[in-house]
């Protein structure tokens, strides 16, 4: 079991990191959700895995329970992840629908770093 | 140890809390600003001197208020005689400054902001000199550059004044720098960051290897600060600040900080061949630098800029050579330069402000015009001299005498000769402010017509001098303060004996050489000046320029080569970094042999996990078909889930599978606005680049979890199981823990979610303002959309499903405590119902139908929450602490309360709202996107007939 749940965390960490390096948002926010998918299991997998023993206390059997710990900060972590992919989603469309491109390679675009070349040549001017 | 040690704080506190004073009072008048801005230095002087009498007892007064003990950092001060010296020395001449800066600054300078400033000033020098801390110390140091910084640009529109402080800043912050680092390497040693502490433990810190580092980051801290070799040249250029500043900061108070640290550290750090010669030779070397360069200066401050380097030049220098007598002939060198410099400094202002010019060249015969000025300026200069019956004389004399019998590297003349040649030319540069600046014949091409000023701007040198000349006379008066002082600098009691005539000693002899080698320089003047003028020099401002450009340069090549824009270039320097990181830690341990058994892997779970890869597999070969991808995310998040319940975690399989939901929902939402494809963009190369990436990440990600897998561990949730019924009333422990046990984190991720969802409101408001709703608006209708978008089957069911979902919202929310469920879950099966309505409806149809404003439920959520957890202060128990009970409600079993219930509430309603916010948002970019609101719940309704049927309203 053990060797199923750390490759699938082996898996799907390779198949984000893959996609987050692309050029397109979209396929970012596939990267990032697969890559949530991976922490989350990840951190999950940090209370070692039980079968059959959910930590619902028992009140009239003393039976095993898994570790509970990790599964609250990971459910938190679902729903945090939740609202960044969704702010992320939003930023991606806008972005689009701004500039009629989901493209995050910004190479080609050098106007910030001119207007400081700019900015700082005023300077000196001034000065 | 003594009762008045409590007045410390306070007394550093003073000029802060003043600092915001002028800045109101400015309104009042300028008389009243300056006014009110002396009395709390007034005041903390005033405070000081209550404390004299203990001091000068060879008290040390302690105060120590705790701030971050973990750290080794305490708001501790002490004042002992070095300290008390040096605080009556900020304090008074600051007082002195005050008045001057009144009468000199014009009407067109903003007066609050300098006052302000000089006070923010003030309180870091303050602190330095009185700070038992040593990182309380460095924070007032580095306060210490950032308000002279501001002082120095004071006149923002002179570029003079703005690269000067640039200069100053960078210079003396580098060196500050690197002295955070030496002191915290002897804090290191010592085990302690008490100042007291550290003094006490000199021994071992000569005795570490860690000395020579320390002493070398320490000393370029103070050798910045100082002003000496190689570091003297950002000093002449802050010349460009207003004078007063000039002659507190320069000549006072900052740029003896640095001699004050050596001071401070001297019991510590001196007494060693690395301190004897690196400190004696930089001081000496900057002595006769600075004096040669004085000589040949033009502006009177530039001329005064550079007698000061030398004069800290001396200081370093007698420090350096490690004597108790040494160190009594610093400290009350300390003292005479205060009262000389400061006062020549503001001479200079004045005559500035009078003649409109600080050029020696075009001035000479002042003293006609301007007698009481040209007075108070000529006795000044004697004493800079070192002209016997003036106080620079007696301390000259002490440097003179210790310069006489130190020797180096087995030489006794160099130390000798050189210092007379520093004396000399001090005496030919002082002589030179006398000669070619009051005396001489009145000239008529005078810039402007030159008068004294009124006495408020001559009050405060002429109280300078009078101290000058009552020092230069009685010396014994200074006795008390010097011995205080100088027992504190070399921690032994020490009994000094200043006089005048000492008899005819080595240091009589070279001062008359001195003296009369002055004047003969002095004479010489003229032809020696074209001579130096001709002569090349390096020019200190270019070469900082040069470097400063390079750094810059070199930083930009580097950042740019790191950052060029792609988000993918940052990302994979990053995971690459991190990855190597982690092999790095994991090869520098060892591994333990695995002690946990390998559970089975039933064929059930098998094929959850091939259909997991499999998808994951298939979503990156079919990333650019962005439907496709969606889909197989669906599939994987499904196993996800069930995953979770197979490994006992329901809480996590239910919350997986309805965010799962909501996220699907909300991508295919954003798909409809997007391309559906995306290009191929990436050459074979990059690709190769990527994955080679990805898979490593993947296998130290695998790795990592199978290591920590088949390991055992002790878990701290013992304590949650154990306690969850009995102190959190609940028996689905996970709930507990998130409502209870770690209800802050809770609180603060429905917060984030919160934050989250207005965020995306308030995107989405600002693009359909802009020009993407513009386009949005323009966007043809797709030809392959449905004809029937609403149908009648979904409508139906959803309105049917709708109460049964809400019962089961209701049922998990209220179940959550004691069985899997919960707050979060039951937010996202309402949520999940409530969109329904709209995917079935359409949005405006939906929208019309609800009642309460998705904002209002996230602000209730947070607001519920948190009452809850205010709620426990009136049961005087600390915030988010829970209580529960049982009712017993006839009709029904036993009924149990819990306070944690109305958190999860507040819970429930910011998920519910913040996911609701999020989704209704997107839906009205369709809105824009010329979708049409629908009148009738479905497109087609068989129930009416065809007259009744309402045509759609575009």
């Amino acid at each position: 079991m053990e060797i199923v749940v750390a490759s699938s965390i082996g898996v799907l960490t390779a198949g984000g990191v893959y996609l987050i390096l692309r050029l397109r948002a979209f396929a970012v926010i596939l990267g990032l959700a697969l890559l949530t998918y991976a922490v989350n299991i990840f951190l999950f997998a940090t209370g070692r895995l039980a079968v059959n023993a959910p930590p619902v206390l028992n009140k009239y059997a003393d039976v095993a329970y898994s570790d509970p710990l990790p599964q609250a900060l990971v459910l938190t972590a679902i729903v945090i992840s939740f609202g960044m992919t969704a702010v992320l989603v939003m930023i991606a469309l806008g972005a689009f629908l701004e500039a009629d491109h989901d493209r995050i390679d910004m190479t080609g675009e050098d106007d910030a770093r001119d207007d400081d070349d700019a900015l700082s040549a005023q300077g000196e001017n001034r000065a | 140890m003594s009762d008045g040690g409590s007045l410390l704080p306070i007394i550093a506190l003073l000029p802060f809390l003043g600092a915001l004073v002028p800045g109101l009072m400015i309104r009042a008048g300028r008389t009243a600003c300056a006014t009110f801005t002396a009395v709390p230095t007034l005041a903390a002087l005033v405070m000081l001197g209550t404390l004299a009498p203990a001091v000068l007892r060879g008290e040390v007064l302690q105060a120590e208020l705790v701030w971050l003990p973990q750290l080794g950092l305490s708001a501790s001060f002490f004042l002992d005689g070095l300290g008390f010296l040096f605080a009556g020395m900020i304090l008074g001449v600051g007082l002195l400054i005050t008045l001057y800066a009144r009468f000199y600054l014009s009407g067109e300078d903003p007066m609050g902001q300098f006052y302000t400033c000089l006070l923010l000033f003030q309180g870091a020098m303050l602190g330095i000199v009185i700070s038992d801390n040593i990182l309380l110390l460095l924070i007032f140091w580095e306060l210490t550059s950032l308000s002279s910084f501001l002082l120095i640009g004071y006149w923002k529109h002179l570029p003079e004044g703005r690269q000067g402080a640039r200069m100053a800043l960078a210079v003396t912050g580098a060196g500050g720098l690197a002295m955070i680092a030496g002191m915290l390497i002897l804090g290191d040693i010592v085990g302690s960051y008490n100042l007291t502490d550290i003094l006490a433990e000199g021994d071992a810190i000569r005795a570490s290897e860690w000395y020579l580092p320390a002493l070398i980051l320490i000393l370029l801290g103070a050798f910045t600060k100082s002003a000496q070799f190689p570091f003297h040249f950002w000093l002449p250029h802050a010349m460009a600040a207003p004078t007063p500043v000039s002659a507190y900061l320069h000549s006072a108070t900052m740029v003896k900080a640095g001699v004050f640290l050596m001071a401070r550290m001297w019991p510590v750090l001196s007494g060693t061949d690395a301190w004897f010669y690196i400190v004696s030779i930089t001081g000496l070397v900057t002595m006769v630098l600075g004096a040669l360069i004085a000589l040949f200066k033009d502006d009177l401050k530039a001329l005064l800029a550079f007698s000061t380097v030398s004069h800290l030049g001396l200081l370093t220098m007698l420090l350096g050579f490690g004597s108790k007598a040494a160190a009594v002939a610093a400290v009350f060198h300390v003292i005479n330069h205060l009262t000389f410099k400061a006062t020549l400094f503001m001479t200079a202002g004045i005559v500035d402000h009078e003649t409109h010019t600080r050029d020696i060249k075009r001035l000479g015969g002042l003293a006609k015009f301007m007698p009481v000025t040209a007075l108070i300026g000529t006795l000044a200069a004697l004493s800079m001299a070192g002209i016997p019956f003036f106080n620079g004389f007696l301390s000259k004399e002490l440097m003179l005498e210790e310069a006489a019998h130190t020797g180096w590297f087995g030489n006794p003349w160099i130390v000798p000769v050189l210092a007379t040649i520093g004396a000399l030319l001090s005496v030919a540069y002082s002589l030179r402010f006398i000669f070619h600046v009051f005396a001489g014949p009145a000239r008529d091409d005078y810039p402007s017509h030159p008068h004294d000023p009124p006495f408020g701007m001559w009050a405060a040198p002429a109280f300078l001098t009078v101290l000058v000349m009552v020092i230069g006379i009685m010396p014994h008066l200074a006795e008390p303060l010097v011995a205080a002082a100088a027992s504190a600098v070399t921690g032994a009691e020490m009994h000094p004996h200043l006089k005048i005539w000492h008899g005819v000693t080595p240091a009589l002899i070279m001062s008359i050489i001195a003296v009369l080698g002055g004047a003969v320089l002095l004479a010489l003047h003229r032809p020696l000046d074209r001579a130096w003028i001709a002569a090349p020099r390096p020019e200190a401002k270019t070469i900082f320029d040069g470097l400063v450009g390079g750094i810059a340069a070199l930083s930009r090549a580097l950042a740019e080569g790191l950052h060029n824009g792609a988000i993918s270039r940052y990302l994979a320097i990053f995971i690459a970094a991190t990855v190597l990181l982690g092999y790095a830690a994991f090869s520098g341990g060892e591994m333990s042999p695995p002690t946990r058994e390998i559970l089975p892997v039933p064929p059930v779970v098998a094929v959850g996990w091939l259909l997991l890869v499999g998808a994951t597999i298939l979503v990156v070969l079919h990333h650019r078909n962005r439907f496709r991808a969606l889909v197989l995310i669906g599939v994987i998040g499904l196993m996800l889930s069930g995953g979770f319940i197979y490994l006992s975690a329901p809480d996590l399989a239910l919350t997986q599978i309805s965010v799962e939901t909501v996220t699907i929902m909300l991508l295919l939402l954003a798909l409809y606005f997007m391309p559906k494809e995306s290009p191929k963009e990436s050459g074979a190369l990059l690709r190769l680049r990527d994955g080679a990436i990805a898979l490593v990440a993947g296998g130290a990600a695998a790795a990592l979890a199978m290591a920590f897998l088949i390991r055992d561990f002790s878990p701290i949730s013992e304590f949650h199981l154990a306690n969850a019924y009995k102190g959190g009333g609940g028996t689905n422990v996970v709930n507990v823990i998130l409502v209870d046990f770690r209800g802050y984190d809770t609180y603060g991720e429905i917060i984030v979610l919160g934050i989250a969802g207005l965020t995306i409101f308030a995107l989405m408001e600002a693009l359909l303002a802009g020009p993407a709703g513009r386009r949005l608006r323009a966007r043809p209708v797709p030809p392959d959309r449905s004809r029937d978008r609403h149908p009648l089957m979904m409508v139906v069911a959803t309105r049917a499903m709708m109460p049964i979902a809400v019962m089961v919202g209701v049922y998990i929310f209220l179940r959550g405590h004691n069985q899997p469920g919960g707050g979060f879950v039951a937010g996202l099966v309402i949520s999940i119902a409530l969109l329904m309505q709209y995917m079935a409806s359409g949005f405006a149809w939906t929208q019309s139908r609800q009642r309460i404003e998705y904002h209002m439920m996230i602000g209730w959520g947070v607001v519920i929450a948190g009452l809850t957890g205010a709620g426990a202060w009136l049961a005087g128990k600390p915030f988010l602490t829970s209580a529960y009970g049982y009712i017993h409600w006839p009709p029904i079993e036993e009924f149990e309360w819990a306070t944690a219930m109305a958190f999860d509430l507040g819970v429930f309603l910011t998920v519910l709202g913040a996911v609701m916010l999020m989704l209704y948002s997107l839906s009205r970019i369709a809105r824009y996107a010329g979708e049409t609101v629908n009148v009738e719940p479905m497109d087609y309704d068989p129930s009416l007939t065809v007259e009744q049927r309402k045509p759609e309203v575009e």
